[in-house]
């Protein structure tokens, strides 16, 4: 056992379990962020793995979690619902907001507000207020990825922008970013494994991110894991996780689209339709201005055309914050997605190579099967198990999302037409009355 | 009662007719005091037929003819409900009958023809003669022209009008007969001269200036909107791309397949609808496309009685310089420069009976330019006069005809949203039972 056991262990101790849970290394995270987590410069190495694995920290919720999910296997029902216990209330609560922008003589950047409210015992208080920038929600993404392989971990919005291209402290990317931002930090504060994870708590938490010795590691880490999958090729992925994939690829194929369709709508719709009708309004105010009797009438036809401007601007402005960024989103999480299931084809390739080995040792001179091989079965199979429950919960929050997306931009649509619709029959009931006004005028 | 069974009548098979009201019932313009044709017969285009045939250079053309019907008002009246009298006739008889009219009446604007070619035309449109939209438009606007003729209080009187509706052959001859030709290619000469009026009549240059405006107002509102036209157009299609996306999509999906399936045929739904929109449109581009014409009509009015004004002021001063050259014969005394008086001058002057003759002349040239200076004072007040009661009735049409037009395409617009609203409310359905 090494010095500083891993966090929320404390009460379990049961060394099975801990086997169970942590496949890929029995070693604690030698460093970690926050002055409230004791950092530990050894790594206690388990023969038969290489150097530098990444760390899999536990916490309690996954351990019963994973018992009932053992058991539950052969239950249809209990399938149907959420295996990450739908009955159990939530307990931790996040948001994103508050955008402040920082200059300093080194750089200038936008920090937002994370506000945490919970009642978790791994926190020390039940609420947090801290500031952090894009930068840290990066590291974080980064540590849980490292730290929870077997996981999805939700997509970032993108990190890099054009200088030049985008304003990067401009309102409406501040906003969109943020609203990404947020949604990124409630998607792991949602997920029964991620929230607990020690990294996502001092996030939350810690006044300053000591992040540097994170980043050495990181290095370090990702060519490990390249070490271990590196020369061993997958006989048979199963049926499911092959379906995953492909389902992947055409899902991704057709976001692509969408994107290119709404972009190209958004194209044609507030820069090249707008432009147009702006000017066709005016057309009608300057002849307005040469008439007398049908001054009023003119004047209320480009009042209608100057209030569908307006609300196709509104339109737009959704499209362009709401709708693309989102659907960008979800591509990007695709990709990672993809990265995942790569990962588990390494582990699985890693486990058959190594039992072909075996098997042959054992032929030549009966060599008993190691039990590090045993082991690899065993990350194998919590992997697959890992993946199946985070992909049916991916594809839940999937249908919401474009669920609501959807009806957004429905919604919108709707918003547009209903705003100019309202402005052309108030302009109606103006020149009936007036038309009515004339007759009567004309027969006295 | 007549009035009433004119209003019924007259809208005959015609519902996209700009001169009716929203209603139903006839636009007041039709019915003016004194109006006579159409009070006394029922007058409609009713079709429209290709023809074939050898033109007059013998080359095999192609064209289309309409169906002029008309049906004695009385009879209709009566109860009875007489099969109509029919005759063919092309565009270019229309244009015939429309350059008499012109000529005949050179103080009146003359209602314009629908267009000779398709203008102002956004992309998707079709620009060719013969494509059956642009016939059934031209069918209506043929139609609207003979009606308001027929209508009018001094164009429904003419016999050239009558036959055109009711003498099928021999009716262009009859017009030619006329000598109109000669009067219009005189007429058209002096008025593409410039000249100067000393003293123009100000309210007819006002309205000169009026119809320049509202030419170029109605021109640019047209080419703005063919502009947006096209653009509309472009976003409706584009959403085309969402129906076969979304189906695609559908096939991958469970739960989500049968909401993003359905809600793609609304998408389908949402790109078609716009071919109707913009079709329905086109009416009311006829209706500016209508007063543009109607605009020039008016230049042409005022720019007749400037050249009338400038043929007056000629014949002024030509009868003023021969009264001069009188007196100057008579006292001897030259007033002004002349190589005349400087020969005379030089070379002594002529011969008593020799100036006598010519004062005998002069006499004669002078009683002569004085009629015609009465003549032509004459004919330009009443051209004046005339001209300015139809500028005035033509204004009070084009006002209620416009507020009409803006109306109608005011509703044409609610239309559009309510069919927005309709089929994205559809896409809502769908996505909410992903």
């Amino acid at each position: 056992m090494s010095v500083g056991a891993p966090r929320g262990l404390a009460s379990s101790g049961q060394k099975l379990i801990t086997e169970i849970l942590h496949p890929l290394s029995a070693a604690e995270e030698p460093l970690s962020p926050g002055p409230d987590v004791t950092i530990s410069a050894e790594k206690d190495k388990e023969p038969g793995l290489t150097n530098g694995t990444p760390v899999e920290i536990s916490s309690p919720a996954s351990a019963s979690v994973l018992l009932s999910r053992l058991q539950l296997d052969g239950d249809p029902e209990a399938d149907a619902h959420d295996p990450f216990g739908s009955g159990e209330p939530r307990d931790l609560f996040v948001t994103v907001d508050d955008p402040k922008k920082h200059v300093s003589t080194m750089e200038t950047y936008i920090t937002y507000r994370v506000s945490t409210k919970t009642t978790r015992i791994e926190f020390d208080l039940p609420e947090y207020s801290v500031r952090r920038r894009y930068q840290d929600f990066d590291w974080l993404r980064i540590k849980l990825e490292d730290s929870q392989p077997t996981h999805l971990v939700p997509p970032l919005p993108e990190k890099f922008v054009m200088k030049g291209v985008v304003d990067r402290f401009s309102e409406e990317f501040v906003d969109t970013r943020m609203k990404a931002l947020d949604k990124f930090l409630k998607r792991v504060a949602d997920h029964p494994v991620l929230s607990f994870n020690p990294h996502l708590n001092a996030f939350l938490t810690a006044k300053d991110l000591n992040k540097r010795q994170g980043l050495a590691l990181l290095t370090k880490v990702g060519e490990s894991v390249k070490n271990v999958a590196g020369g061993y090729k997958l006989r048979a992925r199963p049926a499911e996780f092959c379906a995953m994939g492909e389902y992947l690829d055409t899902f991704s194929q057709k976001l692509g689209t969408i994107d290119r369709i709404a972009q190209r709508i958004l194209r044609e719709q507030s820069a090249e339709y707008l432009t147009e009708l702006r000017e066709y309004g005016t057309v009608y105010s300057t002849w307005a201005g040469s008439e007398e009797q049908l001054q009023r009438p003119l004047e209320g036809v480009a009042g209608c055309v100057t209030t569908s401007c307006g609300a196709l601007e509104d339109l737009s402005d959704n499209m362009s914050q709401d709708f693309l960024p989102v659907l960008r989103e979800y591509i990007l999480y695709i990709e990672s997605m993809k990265n995942v299931l790569r990962k588990r084809d390494q582990v699985q390739a890693e486990y058959e190579g190594r039992l072909e080995a075996a098997v042959l040792r054992k032929q030549e001179d009966r060599t008993p099967i190691p039990v590090e091989v045993e082991k690899c079965q065993d990350k194998v199979e919590c992997f697959n198990a890992d993946l199946k429950a985070d992909w049916e919960r991916w594809q839940r929050n999937k249908r919401q999302d474009f669920k609501q997306l959807l009806t957004g931009m429905a919604d919108k649509n709707i918003s547009y037409y209903e705003k100019s619709q309202a402005a052309w029959e108030s302009l109606i009931t103006l020149l009936q009355e007036k038309q009515t006004e004339d007759k009567t005028s004309e027969t006295n | 009662r007549m009035a009433e069974d004119v209003k019924e009548e007259s809208v005959t098979s015609n519902d996209e007719s700009d001169l009716a009201a929203s209603d139903g019932s006839l636009n007041n313009t039709m019915l003016t005091e004194g109006s006579c044709l159409l009070r006394r017969m029922e007058i409609s285009v009713a079709e429209a037929e290709k023809r074939s045939g050898k033109n007059a250079v013998s080359i095999q053309e192609t064209y289309t003819v309409y169906l002029v019907e008309t049906r004695p008002m009385d009879a209709i009246a009566e109860g009875h409900n007489p099969p109509p009298d029919s005759l063919w006739r092309r565009y270019s008889e229309f244009e015939l009958l429309r350059n008499y009219l012109i000529v005949t009446y050179p103080y009146i604007v003359v209602p314009p023809l629908p267009e000779k070619r398709a203008e102002f035309v956004w992309h998707k449109l079709s620009a060719d003669n013969m494509d059956p939209d642009f016939v059934e438009r031209r069918r209506i606007g043929l139609e609207n022209f003979l009606l308001r003729v027929a209508s009018h209080p001094v164009l429904s009187n003419n016999e050239m009008l009558y036959h055109f509706l009711t003498k099928e052959h021999g009716w262009k001859e009859m017009v030619y007969e006329t000598g109109f030709q000669a009067k219009a290619d005189s007429r058209l000469r002096a008025l593409s001269a410039t000249f100067r009026v000393r003293s123009p009549h100000k309210r007819l240059v006002e309205m000169k200036h009026y119809s320049d405006g509202l030419q170029s107002h109605t021109s640019q509102l047209l080419r703005a909107r063919t502009r947006v036209a096209d653009r509309l157009y472009a976003v409706y299609k584009v959403h085309g791309n969402y129906g076969r996306v979304f189906s695609e999509w559908s096939a991958i999906e469970k739960e989500m397949g049968d909401g993003l399936q359905s809600a793609g045929h609304h998408m389908d739904a949402y790109a078609a609808s716009v071919d109707d929109i913009l079709e329905e449109e086109e009416h009311y581009a006829d209706q500016l496309k209508e007063y543009l014409s109607y605009a020039e009509a008016v230049r042409a009015v005022c720019r007749k009685h400037e050249l009338s004004q400038f043929e007056l002021e000629m014949a002024s001063q030509d009868l003023i310089s021969k009264k001069q050259q009188r007196e100057e014969l008579a006292t001897g005394i030259v007033r002004t420069f002349s190589l005349k008086g400087m020969t005379n001058k030089l070379f002594g002057q002529e011969a008593p009976e020799q100036r006598d003759a010519k004062l005998n002349l002069l006499e004669e040239l002078i009683a002569e330019g004085e009629e015609t200076v009465k003549e032509k004072t004459a004919e330009c007040d009443e051209h004046a006069e005339k001209a300015w009661a139809d500028i005035v009735r033509f204004k009070d049409q084009k006002d209620k005809d416009l507020q009409e037009a803006l109306i109608n395409y005011a509703l044409m617009q609610i239309s559009m949203c309510k069919k927005g609203i309709q089929v994205w409310s559809n896409a809502k359905e769908c996505f909410l039972k992903m």
